[in-house]
């Protein structure tokens, strides 16, 4: 190729990257900005779009309604998939294979916008319409066939020597469980517990359908809320919420990918 | 006292026997090893008596007490896996320390036992590590510390010594003897390797196709293999075996084959014409470059190996190869001819089906 044509597939693929980029500029430069709008407009800094944001009660409620949400779920998932999984990956019943088959199914197929009016009625019926433990209920089963299926992958790569040399120690179940099978799953965990955080803490429909009160909206549906009386989006406290609303998220995969980046099993020679 | 005792036990993986009708008595304080090819039952054996398989059929007790149907955490065994098991997210105290939290020992106490054995095993400086930062040699003695911190009925060892290298094997082989010795606590060891069953046992059993063919001290196994398998297994390097037949001639009774004829011993109950197989360890048979081709076997030198201390020489005997092991420096040269003496006493006679006549 002449060195005119790389120079002009190069200029392409940064105007690429350029334009994929621009949402995540917008992000970080206008929540600093004093005169906030739709395109990026760079001024001196300043945090007053921060400000206005503590201000606005709803704001924070929100923040506390995602954590208790996202958090909730996750716990509710790991405990459940660990669990579930562990029996699945080490005992031997007839309708195993058929089980796992369907959780494939269920984990890929019936989720999303189509399963949304079957959802809402099941809450109704259950009295969970308008209340976070419904959302929790929700995210947890429709998150669980695929955390099962993650976390049995990892149990399966456990070499049961580990459970054995426990058992012969005088682990009994639980014991067994918590000391030395989920310890040694972490990294599955962790991956399992990022991906249901993160998508839980990002989804909209599900508690935009099933919160009925502004009190118990979580940040993704309260940001639907910040417009003046007339209509019109607040931009600065939109763009500060925004920000903040993508940190806890980022200070997980940080987080995790420093405590799990490295290699893990040892003591096991063979 | 008679400390493990299995009857007519029994166990089987789907419809195949692992295990079939195993009768075995171990005394207290001995170290007890089985001994077999891979596949013989000898780690179902082992696994049965710490719990982690359960008998189909029979029964198993230790110290007395039926455990046949007792959970492994309440048989109050300690095991050593051939590839460790250290729990790779405990450091090494951790790691010593688990059996005793488990069962709720006071934390101080775990402490001190922990050093004291870890003292015992000269491991002190690992106690802070992880298992994946300490060498294999180190894993094993961890895995040794964390068995004995527990004061078992029974240590349980499947091939502890299969991955380290040679001369650590060597170390380690004298190492947990002497340990074994010293607690004076019962252990029953499996390997594939007959030297290192041979180096470290009171008692051996041999097992194949989950049967117990013999048990016996080292040296009987050695001396008085009770059958081809067993005489084939065991010695540093293979037995001969000769076919040939019994025959009789002037009312004595001779072992007759192709190349061989050899008087046997007369007070065995064998019948002219019985099909016999003759067993001689290479190390038995005496081989010279000089002698009488009238009076003595002997064959041509076929090749030498030299294996430092000793050597071991194939000689061709009419068109059979017979194995010897020579550790003399006498001048034997591949090509030439060897006179080959074998003292009556150390002959195998084995009967059609394998077994043992003399």
């Amino acid at each position: 190729m002449h060195k005119s044509g790389k120079v002009l597939v190069m200029l392409f693929l940064l105007l690429l990257v350029f334009w994929f980029i621009l949402p995540l500029l917008w992000l970080i430069i206008t929540p600093f900005s004093k005169e906030p709008s739709l395109g990026i407009s760079i001024t001196a800094p300043t945090l007053n779009n921060f400000a206005e944001v503590a201000k606005a009660r709803s704001a924070l409620m929100a923040f506390k309604n995602s954590l208790i949400i996202s958090i909730g779920s996750v716990i509710l998932v790991v405990t459940l998939a660990s669990t579930a999984s562990y029996a699945l990956s080490r005992s031997r019943f007839t309708g195993k294979n058929a089980i796992i088959t369907l959780l494939l199914i269920f984990s890929s197929v019936v989720t999303g916008v189509a399963a949304m009016v079957p959802i809402y009625a099941l809450c109704q019926r259950l009295k969970l319409i308008d209340s976070l433990l419904g959302v929790v209920l929700v995210f947890s089963a429709g998150f669980l066939p695929t955390a099962i299926f993650i976390l049995k992958d990892f149990i399966d790569r456990v070499p049961t020597a580990y459970e054995e040399a426990a058992l012969v120690d005088g682990s009994r179940g639980a014991d067994l469980f918590a000391r030395i099978v989920f310890p040694l799953i972490g990294p599955g965990v962790a991956v399992v517990a990022v991906l249901c955080f993160v998508n839980i803490w990002s989804n909209f429909l599900v508690p935009f359908v099933l919160i009925r009160t502004n009190a118990k909206a979580p940040i993704s549906v309260a940001i639907y809320q910040f417009f003046t009386e007339v209509g019109i989006p607040r931009i600065g406290l939109i763009s500060a919420y925004s920000l903040l609303y993508a940190l806890p998220v980022l200070i997980i995969y940080f987080y995790v990918s420093k405590k799990y980046g490295f290699g893990f099993f040892g003591g096991l020679k063979g | 006292m008679t400390w493990i005792v299995f009857e007519k036990v029994g166990k089987r993986f789907g419809n195949k026997w692992t295990i079939a009708g195993l009768d075995l008595k171990i005394e207290k304080g001995e170290f007890f090893t089985l001994l077999g090819p891979s596949g013989c039952g000898k780690t179902t054996t082992l696994r049965l008596i710490a719990g982690l398989e359960i008998a189909d059929e029979g029964k198993i007790f230790i110290a007395g007490k039926d455990v046949t149907r007792v959970p492994p955490q309440q048989r109050r065994v300690a095991m050593v896996f051939q590839n460790y098991a250290l729990y790779p997210h405990m450091t090494v105290a951790e790691n010593i320390a688990y059996p005793l939290k488990v069962r709720g020992v006071p934390r101080e106490e775990q402490e001190k036992k922990v050093k004291e054995n870890a003292r015992r095993l000269r491991i002190e400086h690992l106690l802070e590590r992880m298992p994946n930062m300490i060498s294999g040699g180190e894993q094993q003695r961890v895995a040794v510390a964390r068995a004995m911190v527990q004061e078992p009925n029974v240590f349980l060892f499947d091939e502890p010594l299969s991955n380290l290298d040679a001369r650590l094997r060597l170390e380690a082989r004298r190492f947990l003897r002497r340990i074994q010795k010293d607690l004076g606590i019962t252990a029953v060891y499996v390997t594939h390797d007959q030297a290192e069953a041979m180096a470290m046992s009171d008692r051996v059993g041999v097992m194949k196709e989950g049967r117990l063919i013999q048990i016996g001290s080292p040296e009987e196994i050695y001396l008085r293999p009770a059958d081809i398998f067993v005489g084939s297994f065991v010695g540093n390097f293979p037995m001969n075996f000769i076919e040939g037949t019994a025959q009789a001639q002037a009312e004595k009774l001779f072992f007759q084959s192709d190349e061989f004829k050899i008087p046997l011993p007369q007070n065995l109950k064998i019948k002219t014409g019985e099909k016999l197989t003759l067993g001689i360890r290479p190390e038995h048979i005496e081989a010279s470059s000089s002698g009488s081709a009238q009076e003595e076997l002997n064959g041509i030198i076929e090749d030498i190996e030299q294996l430092g201390s000793e050597m071991i020489v194939s000689v061709s005997v009419a068109g059979k190869t017979l194995l010897i092991r020579h550790t003399t420096r006498a001048e034997l040269k591949t090509g030439t001819q060897a006179f080959l003496k074998i003292p009556s006493s150390s002959l195998h006679l084995f009967n059609s089906e394998g077994k043992r006549l003399n």
